[in-house]
């Protein structure tokens, strides 16, 4: 019970704050929303019991990329009346077609029988041991082409903005 | 939450509002991912197998780590988009073909 009234506080944490986010007219406070959102989804992860996801979720997204995203905005120097001339007939159908994108995904949800609710704080596998043996065992090799990505991406960067 | 940011790519035009939003998208497909998993794995067919879950969140782990990379890169090429045309305007790239 106790658990539920955390979900559903974090949930509309989660969502007014997504809503906000889109809402907001300067780019900093848009920012700030989206550290938000992260912080419930990060709860969200906790409540299942998934820890290792959770704070990584805190420290990649809402430690290094926001930080990235509000490097890159004071780097440009924006003001708040940077977006004038709306197009607000795109702007209705946009609105129109994600609401009928929500109805359909919505019905299909409804439509599925689910086998059980979700265990919540239950079950070892979000624990760092379990996830560490999972992740060194069977996934070594994506483990370390992700690293050559990253390397590929970080060469990347540097040569784009050198230009 | 996924459609929230569905429509936030459709209807701003500012390139890293919208930057954002695919950010969220991609928020949303991990948390579902996590439940799903957790609800499969507390079924009964499946209890006596706890790997499941931990599939799942190893999946997740890496969708975390490509989109960190993206990140990166998408923000150096809005930077560099700024630094040729000063503004960040997506319509404003519709005249990438010439």
């Amino acid at each position: 019970m106790n658990t539920q009234i955390v979900f559903i506080l974090l949930s509309i944490m989660a969502i007014g704050s997504a809503v906000a986010m889109l809402l907001s007219k300067s780019p900093v406070k848009s920012i700030l929303w989206l550290i938000l959102v992260f912080f419930a989804i990060s709860g969200n992860y906790f409540l299942l019991n998934a820890q290792f996801l959770g704070i990584v979720n805190l420290i990649v997204y809402a430690g290094a990329i926001m930080v990235l995203f509000l490097f890159v905005v004071m780097l440009m120097n924006l003001n708040a009346d940077a977006e004038q001339a709306k197009n607000y007939r795109l702007q209705f159908i946009g609105v129109i077609s994600g609401g009928c994108l929500l109805l359909i995904l919505l019905s299909f949800l409804m439509a599925s029988k689910t086998p059980q609710p979700v265990l919540m704080k239950v079950g070892e596998s979000g624990l760092i041991n379990k996830l560490g043996l999972t992740l060194f065992h069977d996934y070594v090799l994506p483990f370390e082409i992700s690293s050559v990505l990253f390397l590929s991406a970080m060469v990347g960067v540097v040569v784009i903005s050198k230009k | 939450m996924f459609t929230i940011g569905i429509i936030g790519v459709l209807i701003r035009r500012n390139a890293i509002i919208v930057f954002m939003c695919v950010e969220l998208m991609l928020n949303a497909v991990n948390l579902l991912l996590v439940a799903f998993s957790k609800m499969h794995s507390a079924s009964p067919a499946t209890k006596a197998s706890l790997t499941y879950a931990s599939d799942a969140q190893i999946f997740v782990f890496f969708i975390m780590i490509v989109a960190a990379a993206e990140v990166s890169v998408g923000l150096a090429i809005i930077v560099m988009m700024y630094r040729n045309t000063h503004s960040i305007d997506v319509n404003f790239l519709n005249r990438l073909k010439n």
